[in-house]
């Protein structure tokens, strides 16, 4: 198995983004909001970019009026997830010896 | 994220933020407890006291016993937003966040199911299930509910459940469980809630 740095989870904000969806079967724009302090803008950037990664996919939707963004983590997103925290975990170990 | 622990721990904090109500407070189930005994209590009193003069209406009691419920529910309820809330706020951390929607979603939809099937109860005269519905839909709640906080509200569940069919059986015995439900029960797990995470 390969255990690679991977350059999308080095912002801190896509790592919380991808933590909060292996965690939450689906998650809404909003609801990122409420966890993590940063600005509409630089949220969405980061959502796009993991979006271009095919790491999470997006479904908007409205609910009564309120326009609605819903957020989950492709099986793409989470292997790679899954890679980052071996690596994680290996840097950890090698450290130690 | 260049250091491989900090990130690990940023991970670890914000799958249990986004997924788990974490600032239930134990002592407002301590209290939630003692006004479910008090008013068990009142009701005990109430009850003795219309046996004594034989031919009084019921129908006042009826009344009295729904006011009652009312009240009990309401302080109950409003004291664990009440101290949720300032722990969450306490801990730096949302009250009304994700995992606090899911959280009360799952409680209050079989909850206030239960509520209305008591009322259905009170309204066809058959009042020797009420204590065992609204445990048991309780206990359903809290099962389900215990998917969005700590692990230990599964237990106090599963609790609230067996007592709930045990006053389904033995219905002469329904507010002697319901106060051992709703009081005793609250005031051990919330003991122990409190030890556990508060202290």
């Amino acid at each position: 198995m390969k255990r690679k740095y991977d350059k999308a989870f080095e912002n801190v904000i896509r790592l919380q983004v991808m933590s909060i969806l292996m965690a939450n079967e689906r998650f809404d724009f909003n609801g990122f909001k409420e966890m993590m302090e940063v600005s509409d803008g630089n949220l969405s950037t980061h959502l796009r970019t993991l979006e271009k990664l095919e790491y999470i996919a997006v479904e908007k939707s409205f609910v009564g009026r309120k326009p609605q963004t819903n957020y989950w983590a492709t099986t793409k997103g989470r292997l790679a997830f899954q890679e980052h925290l071996n690596y994680l975990e290996n840097l950890i170990k090698e450290h130690k010896s | 994220m260049e250091n491989p622990e900090k990130a690990l721990s940023e991970i670890r904090l914000m799958m249990e933020r986004s997924s788990r109500f974490l600032s239930l407070s134990g002592i407002s189930g301590i209290l939630a407890g003692l006004y479910a005994l008090i008013g068990a209590g009142l009701l005990y009193f109430w009850l003795q006291e219309i046996s004594l003069e034989s031919g009084h209406s019921t129908q006042g009691l009826i009344w009295r016993v729904m006011i009652l419920a009312i009240v009990v529910l309401v302080l109950a309820v409003g004291t664990a937003g009440w101290m949720s809330r300032r722990r969450s706020r306490k801990n730096s951390l949302k009250f009304w966040a994700p995992a606090s929607r899911k959280f009360m979603r799952a409680l209050f939809l079989p909850v206030i199911s239960g509520g209305v099937f008591a009322l259905a109860l009170v309204h066809v005269n058959q009042y020797n299930l009420i204590a065992a519905v609204t445990l048991i839909f309780y206990g359903l709640g809290l099962v389900s509910a215990s998917h969005f906080t700590m692990n230990e509200i599964k237990h106090l569940g599963i609790g609230q459940l067996i007592i709930g069919l045990l006053a389904a059986f033995f219905p002469s015995f329904g507010l002697l469980l319901w106060a051992l439900g709703f009081g005793v029960l609250h005031i051990v797990y919330g003991g122990l809630m409190y030890y556990r995470y508060e202290r």
